[in-house]
C-alpha cells in the first residue's frame, strides 16, 4: 500500500476556476445566432401588441393571473381549459425525449437558460477583461486598482443583465408598457419587485460565479438525460483511435508512431465546464461543441483532416477502428425510438391543433346537483336540480335560451325568471339555477333514471349546444 | 477492488460501491456547498428567534418580529370586511323586495348566503337544504311553507325563529297532543280521513267518522278543508309534503304525540346583512315566492 491510500480523502474540495478560450468556427457562430434568437424571443414577447378588441388585454403573450386568463396571441384559455397547458406541457417532455435520444444534450449545450446565459456573461468578462491568458494573469494578480476597476466594471454590467432579465420576467404576466411606467415610478405592486431581485439575484449569481457547477451539481437533467442516450445517440467524442497516442510533434522524433492529437490543450482551454473532452463521455460535458470548433482549428493549422473530436454515434466505433466509414447521421437518428417519440409529439400536437379549433363558442356545463337527488313538490311531481355554467367567449353579450328533449314528460324551468332565456355579457360566465320537473306519477317521477338533453341556444346565431344528463326519480 | 480497466492514474479513491462492474468515485464536496449547508443552519437558528417556534407550556416563543397566522388571517378578514362594506350597508338597507331586481346585489347575497347557510343551518335543514323529515326539520327546497315562502316571511322566520323562548317575536303555535284527548278509534279514524284529503288510499269505512273528528279538533288550525294556516304554522294536510312523514304510522304519532319543531332567532347571531343574504340564498332554492302586493 502506498501512503496516499492511508491519507483521508480530502472531504471538501476549492472550485477550479475556469478561464474559457475564445474559439470560432463554424458550432461558434451557430451559437452566437441561437443565443440571439433565444435572448431576442425572451425580451421582446412581452413588448409585441395583438389587438383584441376593447375591455381584453392588448399584448400578444400574457398569462392574466388575476383574471385567470392566458392569451397567446390568438388563442385565449380559460381556466376549465388547462388540458391545453398540460397538452403543451406533454409535448415539452417528448420533445425533449426525443431530442435527447436523437442528439443528445443539444438542450443543455444550446439552449438552456444556464448556458445562453452564462456564455453572455462570458462574453462580457472577455470584453472587460481580456482573452484567458490576460484573465488568468489577472484572477492571480494582486488587488490593485487596476484589478479593482475591472472586476467592478464586470460586475456592474453582469448586474445590468440580471436586472433586464428578471425585469422582462414580470413583463409577461400584466401590460408591459403600464408595468414599465409603474416599476419606474416605484409605484408597481412589492411583487414585481421582489419577483425582479429574486430573478437579478439568480440570474448575476449562477451565470456570473456558480456556471459549470449548476450543471454538475444542482441540475437534474444531466442525469436523467444520461438514461435518453444510447450508443445510436449523435454526441460531441474524441475519436482516441485516430488520437492516441498523444503527443507534440517534433520535427525528426518519430511522430509517425504518434496519433493526431498533438495535446494542444485547445479543446480544454475553450471548454466552459473546464473538462477534457479526450477523457471520454462524462456527467460534466453539455456538448456545447467548442471543443470541436477548437479541434478542427488546430488540425487545419497541422495539416490534418477535421473531425478529430466531433459529433459521432458511439457505435460507430467499433467500425472505425476496423477502417470503415461511420453510418451516415440519418442512420443514426432515424431507428424505431425517435420514430415513437416524433409520432407521440405529432399526434398530441395535431390533438392539441384539433381541440382548439373544434372549441365550441358556446361553453356550457351541467353539473347536476345530487344532494338532496330529487325534491317532491306539493302536487306530488318531481323536481331535479341542474347548476348551469354558461361562459360566453365571444366579445358581444348573448342571450342564450334553453329548452330540454327527452323521451319522457319533463317541463325546465329556470330559478329568478319566468323566461327559459339566459344573459351572459361579453367574455364572462352566468350561473344558473336550472330546474326540471316530472308531472306528479309520471314514469319519469316514479322510475330510477331518465336520460334528457339540455339545449342552449344562442338567439342571435342560432349556434346550439347541448349536453346529456340524467333525471332522478323517486325509485332511488 | 479498484481493478476497473478505466481506472487511471490521478482518478480519485472509489467509494468501493460495485454494481455491474460500475465503480463510484469518492469525489470531494465542493467548499461552497459546505458553506452553504452552514448558512441554512444560521438562517434555521435566525429563523426561529424571528418567527415563532419553540414550544413551551403554554403556548411557543412568540418571535422577535411578531408575526401570527391568526393576526394575518383577522388581517385578510377585516379588509375583506372593508372591500365588503357597502355592498353590505346597501343590502342591509334596501327594501328586501328590491334585492332581486338588483343582479349585483342579487349574486352577492346568495353567494354570501350560501355561505351563512352552510355555517349555521346545515346542521338542521341539511348541507343541501333538503331538511330531515325523521326529525322535522323541513325541506326547504320545495315549494311548501309552513310560515310563509316570500322573501319578508323567511326573513322573519330567520330574524326570529318558531317556537323559542329568547325572542318575544319567535313565530309561536302548538299542536296539542291529542293522545290525551281522543280515543285509539278516533284517532285511526281522523288518520284515515287526512290520508283522504291528502290523496293516498284510505280505510273507506273509517273516513266518514274521521272527518267528523276533524271538523271538531282539527279544522281550527288546519283549515275547514285541510289546506292548512300560514298565520299560525299550520301545515297544508292536503299535498304531498310531510314534515314529520305522511304514512299511516307517522301519522298517528304525531297526533298521538304532537311534535312541535324549533328554531332559533338569529338576530342576536347574525348581522342584517347576513340575514337578508340567507333570506335571498334560500328564497333562490327554487320554492321562494313573489310577495303578494
Amino acid at each position: 500500500m502506498s501512503s496516499t491510500d492511508t491519507e483521508d480523502p480530502k472531504l471538501y474540495a476549492a472550485r477550479e476556476p475556469v478561464f474559457p478560450r475564445r474559439v470560432s468556427g463554424a458550432f461558434r457562430t451557430f451559437k452566437w445566432w441561437f443565443m440571439g434568437l433565444a435572448l431576442g424571443i425572451y425580451y421582446i414577447t412581452p413588448w409585441i401588441r395583438w389587438d383584441r378588441g376593447p375591455n381584453l388585454p392588448d399584448q400578444a403573450v400574457l398569462v392574466d393571473l388575476a383574471h385567470r386568463r392566458f392569451f397567446f396571441f390568438m388563442v385565449e384559455i380559460w381556466p376549465h381549459e388547462f388540458y391545453f397547458v398540460a397538452g403543451l406541457l406533454i409535448m415539452a417532455g417528448l420533445g425533449l425525449f426525443l431530442f435527447t435520444s436523437a442528439l443528445g444534450r443539444v438542450w443543455c449545450g444550446y439552449a438552456c437558460p444556464q448556458t445562453v446565459w452564462t456564455d453572455l456573461f462570458i462574453l462580457v468578462e472577455r470584453w472587460v477583461e481580456g482573452d484567458r491568458n490576460a484573465r488568468v494573469r489577472l484572477w492571480k494578480s494582486k488587488w490593485d486598482f487596476r484589478k479593482w476597476r475591472l472586476r467592478l466594471t464586470k460586475w456592474a454590467i453582469w448586474l445590468l443583465i440580471a436586472v433586464a432579465t428578471g425585469g422582462a420576467w414580470v413583463f409577461y404576466f400584466t401590460d408591459a408598457p403600464t408595468l414599465l411606467v409603474d416599476l419606474l415610478t416605484f409605484s408597481a405592486h412589492p411583487v414585481a419587485y421582489t419577483t425582479i431581485a429574486i430573478l437579478t439575484a439568480t440570474t448575476f449569481l449562477f451565470g456570473g460565479f456558480f456556471r459549470e457547477q449548476i450543471c454538475i451539481y444542482a441540475c437534474p437533467w444531466p442525469r436523467i438525460q444520461a438514461a435518453m442516450m444510447d450508443e445510436d445517440t449523435i454526441t460531441v467524442g474524441y475519436r482516441d483511435w485516430r488520437g492516441e497516442p498523444r503527443g507534440k510533434h517534433r520535427k525528426g522524433e518519430g511522430a509517425e508512431a504518434l496519433g493526431d492529437c498533438i495535446d494542444c490543450m485547445a479543446c480544454v482551454n475553450v471548454c466552459p465546464m473546464g473538462i477534457d473532452i479526450r477523457d471520454g463521455q462524462q456527467l460534466a460535458c453539455i456538448t456545447c461543441a467548442l471543443c470541436i470548433d477548437a479541434c478542427d482549428d488546430v488540425m487545419e493549422k497541422i495539416g490534418k483532416p477535421r473531425g478529430l473530436i466531433d459529433y459521432m454515434a458511439l457505435s460507430d466505433e467499433v467500425r472505425e477502428r476496423g477502417g470503415k466509414k461511420p453510418l451516415s447521421i440519418w442512420t443514426h437518428i432515424l431507428r424505431p425510438r425517435t420514430m415513437l417519440y416524433t409520432s407521440l409529439y405529432t399526434i398530441v400536437g395535431i390533438g392539441l391543433v384539433v381541440a382548439l379549433f373544434l372549441r365550441q363558442e358556446i361553453d356550457v356545463t351541467v353539473e347536476p346537483v345530487r344532494n338532496p337527488t330529487f325534491v317532491t313538490l306539493s302536487d306530488g311531481s318531481v323536481r331535479n336540480t341542474y347548476n348551469l355554467r354558461l361562459r360566453n367567449l365571444t366579445l358581444e353579450d348573448r342571450r342564450f335560451h334553453l329548452s330540454l328533449t327527452s323521451d319522457a314528460l319533463l317541463r325546465i324551468d329556470l330559478e329568478g325568471t319566468d323566461e327559459l332565456v339566459v344573459d351572459v355579457p361579453a367574455n364572462q360566465m352566468v350561473q344558473q339555477r336550472v330546474y326540471v320537473i316530472a308531472p306528479p306519477r309520471s314514469e319519469a317521477a316514479t322510475a330510477s333514471l331518465t336520460d334528457l338533453r339540455l339545449w342552449v341556444e344562442d338567439l342571435e346565431s342560432t349556434d346550439r349546444a347541448y349536453r346529456d344528463t340524467v333525471f332522478n326519480g323517486r325509485d332511488q | 477492488m479498484s481493478t476497473a480497466p478505466n481506472k487511471q492514474p490521478g482518478d480519485p479513491e472509489t467509494t468501493g460501491h460495485e454494481w455491474d462492474g460500475i465503480e463510484e468515485f469518492n469525489n470531494p464536496l465542493p467548499r461552497w456547498w459546505l458553506w452553504t449547508f452552514y448558512l441554512t443552519i444560521i438562517w434555521g437558528i435566525g429563523y426561529t428567534i424571528a418567527y415563532p417556534a419553540w414550544p413551551l407550556i403554554q403556548e411557543a416563543t412568540p418571535g422577535l418580529l411578531g408575526y401570527s397566522t391568526r393576526a394575518e388571517v383577522a388581517e385578510e378578514i377585516s379588509r375583506v370586511e372593508a372591500a365588503n362594506a357597502d355592498i353590505e350597508s346597501r343590502l342591509a338597507s334596501i327594501e328586501l323586495t328590491e334585492i332581486s331586481a338588483d343582479p349585483e346585489l342579487q349574486q352577492y347575497a346568495v353567494n354570501a348566503g350560501a355561505a351563512v347557510f352552510r355555517s349555521w343551518c346545515s346542521q338542521c335543514h341539511g348541507s343541501g337544504a333538503a331538511g330531515v323529515q325523521a326529525a322535522g326539520y323541513p325541506n326547504l327546497l320545495d315549494d311548501d311553507w309552513l310560515w310563509g315562502g316570500d322573501i319578508e316571511a323567511i326573513h322573519y322566520t330567520i330574524a326570529h325563529g318558531i317556537r323559542n323562548t329568547e325572542d318575544f317575536d319567535a313565530r309561536f303555535s302548538e299542536m296539542p297532543a291529542f293522545g290525551d284527548i281522543l280515543s285509539e278509534e278516533e284517532i285511526a279514524q281522523v288518520v284515515a280521513y287526512v290520508q283522504q284529503i291528502s290523496g293516498q288510499e284510505a280505510d273507506a269505512t273509517l273516513v266518514s267518522a274521521g272527518a267528523e273528528i276533524y271538523l271538531d279538533n282539527c279544522a281550527s288550525c288546519h283549515g275547514d278543508n285541510g289546506e292548512g294556516i300560514r298565520d299560525l304554522g299550520a301545515p297544508n294536510l292536503t299535498d304531498a309534503i310531510w314534515l314529520y312523514g305522511g304514512d299511516a304510522e307517522a301519522l298517528t304519532y304525531q297526533i298521538v304525540n304532537a311534535r312541535n319543531g324549533v328554531m332559533p332567532p338569529w338576530t342576536n347571531r347574525l348581522s342584517e346583512a347576513e340575514i337578508r343574504a340567507v333570506a335571498t340564498y334560500v328564497h333562490g332554492l327554487g320554492g321562494g315566492e313573489t310577495l303578494e302586493e
